[in-house]
Order: C-alpha cells, then structure tokens, then sequence
C-alpha cells in the first residue's frame, strides 16, 4: 500500500538526515552533557557561530568550488573526448593529476597571500582538488557511450552539439554524477581545515577546540562534519541510482 | 537516381575504394555484396557523407553531396545499422521522431508519423510507443531501427547490414517485411550485406566489391548466370551456385501447359527450387502445377529444371 514510504522509513537517509540536523539545532541543548563530561571547559559548547550558520557556510563553500570544478571539468572532458583534442587528453590528465596530488594545506597556504583570509582560499583549493575525480570520471561516461549509438546520431543528422547535449552528456550523467559525488565528499571532509585561514566551516570548532585545548569543540565540530559528509554522499548516491535506473524522458 | 563516379577513399596509402562507378536508379533495391574488408560500407557511408572520400564525385537525385552541409544532406536520406545504435535514453517513439523533430514538424504530425510507422513495422503503437530501447527483444529494436530511418520519409535508404546480428527466423521476418515497405513506398534502398542468400533474395540490382574495387553490377540472375570473373563465381555460386539459380526462376517459366501429372501439385509462381525440393520430398520426378487460385495449369518434370 504505502511502499514508497515504508522504502523511505527502512533507509537510513532520512534518518542520517534527522540526527544531522537535530544535532545542527540541537547542540546547545547538549550543554549539560558536555558540562558533565569535561566539568573545565567554559562554556561547554562552542559558542562564537550557531552550528546552522557554520554549516550554511561550509555548504556555500563546498557548493561554490564543486560547482566550479564540475563546469571546467565536464567541459575539459568534452574537449579532450571530441576527435580533435585526443591530443589534449594527456594534458587534461596531467593537469588534474598535479591539482589532486597537491595537498590541500599547501594550495591554501599558498593562496592566502594572494586572496587574503576567508572563504576564497578553501574554495580555490577544493576546486583544484576536485577536478582529477570529475574529469576523470566524465571521460569515462563520455568515452562509454556506444559507437553505434554516436554513429546513428550522425547518421540521422544531428549536429556535433546536439549529439553532445542530447545523447552524448545525457548518457554520461550518471558517470559525471558519480564523480561530482566523490569530489563533493572529499570537499566536505576537506573544507574543515579551510578554518585554519579564515573560513567558516564546521571544522571552525575544531580547530578552535584544538587551539585551546577544548576537546568537546572538536567533537562538536567532528560530528556534525562527518554526518555532513556521509548525507550528501547518500543523496548523491540516491541520484546516481534513480539516473541510471529509469531513463530520463526527453521531448523536444 | 544515386551516382557515384569514380570515388576513391585510402587510409595510409591503401585504397579502401578504388574508383568506384555506380548508378542506382530511383525505386531500386540496391545490394552492395562482397566479403569483409571490400570497401561495402564504406561506400555506404559515402552517400550521406560519415566519410570523406578523397577523389571522384556523388550525386543524389541529381545533387552533389558536398553542396549541401552534411546535417542537412543527412537528415533526408534513412539510416539503419547492424547494431542499431538506438537511444537508449529516448521511448521508441522519441527514437523513432529523431529526424522529424529535427526537421521541426509540428507535434500532432510527428505523433501521426510514430503510430503510422510503428503500424507498418508490425508494432503495436499502444504497445511500443512508451518502452525503451532495453525492453525491446533484437528484432523488436531493430524493427524500431528501419522505422526510425523511415521517419522523414526519405527518398534514399541506407542500411548497413542492418540484420546480420538477429536470429535466423527474425531476419526472414525482417527481410520480407522490408521486402513489402520497399514495394510499396518504391523508395531507393542501399543495403550492405555479406550474405549472399540476403542479397539475392531482397536485390534488384547487386553491386559485387572485392578490395574496393567494382568487380560487378547486375539483376541477381545476371550475376549467378555469368560472373565476371572467378572471384565473383566463387563468392556468388560456390556449391550451391545451381541451387541459388533455381531460386531465381519460377515454375511458370518452364511450365509444360496442358499436360497432366499425379499428386500434390506446385504454384506456378513457386521457384525452381521449391519444385526441386517438393520432387524429391514426394520422390517424384513429375508435378502438377497450378494456378494462385488453385486451377491446374499443366506439369513441370525433373529434367525442366536442368533445362
């Protein structure tokens, strides 16, 4: 009868999803508790943001950088799976390869005397470090889509870009979605140090605790982030499943 | 009315086609035969321009097919594969509207071409018109693949082997509807195909390749009777060349009128073949044969067939 709901009840997303936000809204409300647990830290939960606007701020951040890596890295596939960029595939690779081996702290060290302190130095080094999964990973759906499939459609007409927009990236998207996926995951856990210049992250308790030495600072920026991390991993890994299961209908 | 004159296409030095020289009349079912690697589908794609070629000139209904732009040139000559190559994103009927939309016909007009063309294939509109791709047997697909190539009702029809990946029974299926869409819509077809029996059974005119050259251009009868050279009555006859033969002719044509035999008769518009394996099912060297309506016409014997 109620399926679709009893489905909704059984999986942990929304459940994953309740204690989050319960947590989001809830934390001074755990007060007590900390104050039973570390009776020295004055006051026991972290005080200088709400949790909400922390996380307002980490998503605005991991949603800005991801956005912009997944615009140049989608194109950058494109580019490299048309015929006449096979040539410009190895640079791609190479180019995507350097942003990802080059560790986060260091690419905001580097940022900081050139962008200042703020949000700006995390994104650009979660944007540098989320390109290798998404180009990677759009190559691959691009290069999947059946020859045949690519024939017909040049067969019957279409032009380069409307094989590209309407068979080629629809095609791809459940590739291109699982790479957004992993770069969207790695920047949430990733942003956290982005509090060490400046930005306003869930990992601002932690490091603050760290700082002072507050250990319930850091449990209550290291919760949070976590939970944060594992729900937009399953949304996207909800998406991912309903793109490849049913496909999308499509009308001119 | 195809023209191709004297096209020629290397890769690396080798000619794929060495000047090939054919025209293909308006309303013919054209078969472009030869073993792999003889530069068939390679002409094929010629016509509608997916290759280049390098030197010579083709025309179709009169037009150079490097004075239009290749979307457009495309988008009015019909295209089927082997593989069908169906999207498998899109229902039949998005897969069968691709050129129309593209074309820019109204709705209810495309919607009216989906039904008609899904009818003509045998394919129940109430049925197909909402499944995807995955859920269509490979004969159900590729029955979407011809309509899909039908759509904007193009004068020209290419398909590259496009039954060679279906069971035996599905292809004869396949074959002889195509056989009655082409008689009924006369619509010129190039069909690239490996297999001799296809080609002698859908043909009207045979084109014979062997690395990329035209070693023959003729009805089907012409080509069994009197190969141009031994290549062509290797591949065409081998063995089974004389049996190939008598599927060609009728009985009516070696009808004796009038005379009178025993048993089970023949039609007289049967082939030669049917009556050879009828005689020696019945171990008769004798049969009657009639008429589409039953009457009896006269005899045909064993030896008429040797004739």
């Amino acid at each position: 009868m109620s399926r679709p709901g009893r489905r909704l009840f059984l999986s942990p997303l929304p459940w994953v999803a309740a204690s989050f936000f319960a947590l989001l809204f809830g934390m001074p409300a755990l007060s007590p508790l900390f104050r039973l647990a570390f009776p020295a830290v004055r006051p026991a939960v972290f005080d200088r943001a709400s949790f909400f606007s922390l996380w307002l701020s980490h998503l605005g951040i991991v949603a800005t950088a991801t956005s912009m890596a997944t615009l140049l890295g989608v194109s950058l596939a494109v580019l490299a799976t048309r015929p006449a960029g096979r040539d410009f595939r190895s640079i791609v690779n190479a180019l995507a390869t350097i942003g990802q081996t080059f560790p986060p702290a260091a690419v905001l060290a580097l940022a900081v005397p050139a962008l200042g302190f703020g949000p700006r130095p995390t994104i650009v080094a979660l944007f540098l470090y989320g390109l290798l999964p998404i180009i990677e990973n759009a190559i691959a759906g691009l290069e999947n889509v059946p020859a045949a499939v690519r024939d017909a459609a040049s067969g019957m007409g279409l032009s380069a870009w409307q094989r590209l927009t309407a068979v080629e990236l629809p095609l791809a998207a459940p590739a291109i979605l699982a790479g957004v996926r992993v770069s969207v995951t790695i920047a949430i856990g990733t942003a956290t140090i982005g509090s060490t210049v400046g930005a306003l992250t869930l990992g601002t308790p932690i490091f603050d605790g760290l700082a002072g030495n507050k250990l319930p600072y850091v449990i209550e920026g290291a919760v949070p982030a976590a939970l944060f991390a594992i729900l937009a991993d399953m949304i996207f890994a909800r998406l991912e499943a309903r793109l490849r299961s049913v496909p999308p209908v499509t009308h001119n | 009315m195809i023209e191709i004159e004297q096209v020629s296409k290397a890769y690396d030095g080798r000619f794929v086609v060495d000047d090939v020289t054919l025209a293909i009349p308006d309303g013919m079912f054209c078969v472009l035969l030869g073993p792999s690697g003889s530069g068939k589908s390679t002409i094929l794609r010629m016509i509608n321009r997916l290759v280049a070629f390098d030197a010579g000139r083709i025309r179709v209904g009169g037009k150079d097919v490097r004075s239009v732009p290749p979307e457009a040139l495309r988008r009015r000559i019909g295209y089927a594969i082997q593989s069908v190559g169906l999207f498998p994103h899109w229902r039949v009927e998005d897969n069968i509207a691709t050129v129309p939309r593209l074309l820019k016909w109204p709705r209810s007009r495309v919607r009216d071409r989906v039904t008609e063309l899904l009818e003509l294939l045998r394919l129940d509109p109430a049925i197909f018109r909402d499944k995807y791709p995955h859920q269509l047997s490979g004969g159900e697909q590729q029955r979407v693949g011809v309509a899909r190539a039908l759509a904007a009702d193009p004068d020209v029809l290419l398909m590259d082997e496009p039954f060679a990946a279906v069971d035996p029974p599905t292809r004869a299926a396949l074959q002889s509807e195509l056989l009655r869409i082409q008689q009924a819509t006369r619509k010129t077809i190039v069909f690239v195909t490996h297999d001799i029996e296809e080609a002698l059974l859908l043909a009207g005119g045979i084109a014979i390749l062997d690395r990329g050259r035209l070693v023959q251009w003729g009805a089907p009868l012409q080509i069994l009777e009197r190969p141009a050279n031994a290549f062509v009555a290797e591949f065409v006859g081998g063995t089974a060349g004389g049996l190939r033969l008598l599927a060609l002719h009728r009985v009516a044509d070696r009808l004796r009128p009038g005379e009178p035999a025993d048993g089970e008769p023949v039609a007289a518009d049967a082939s030669l073949r049917d009556a050879l394996a009828a005689m020696i099912a019945r171990h008769a060297e004798r049969l009657p044969v009639v008429d589409g309506a039953g009457r009896p016409l006269g005899a045909i014997a064993l030896a008429d067939l040797v004739r």
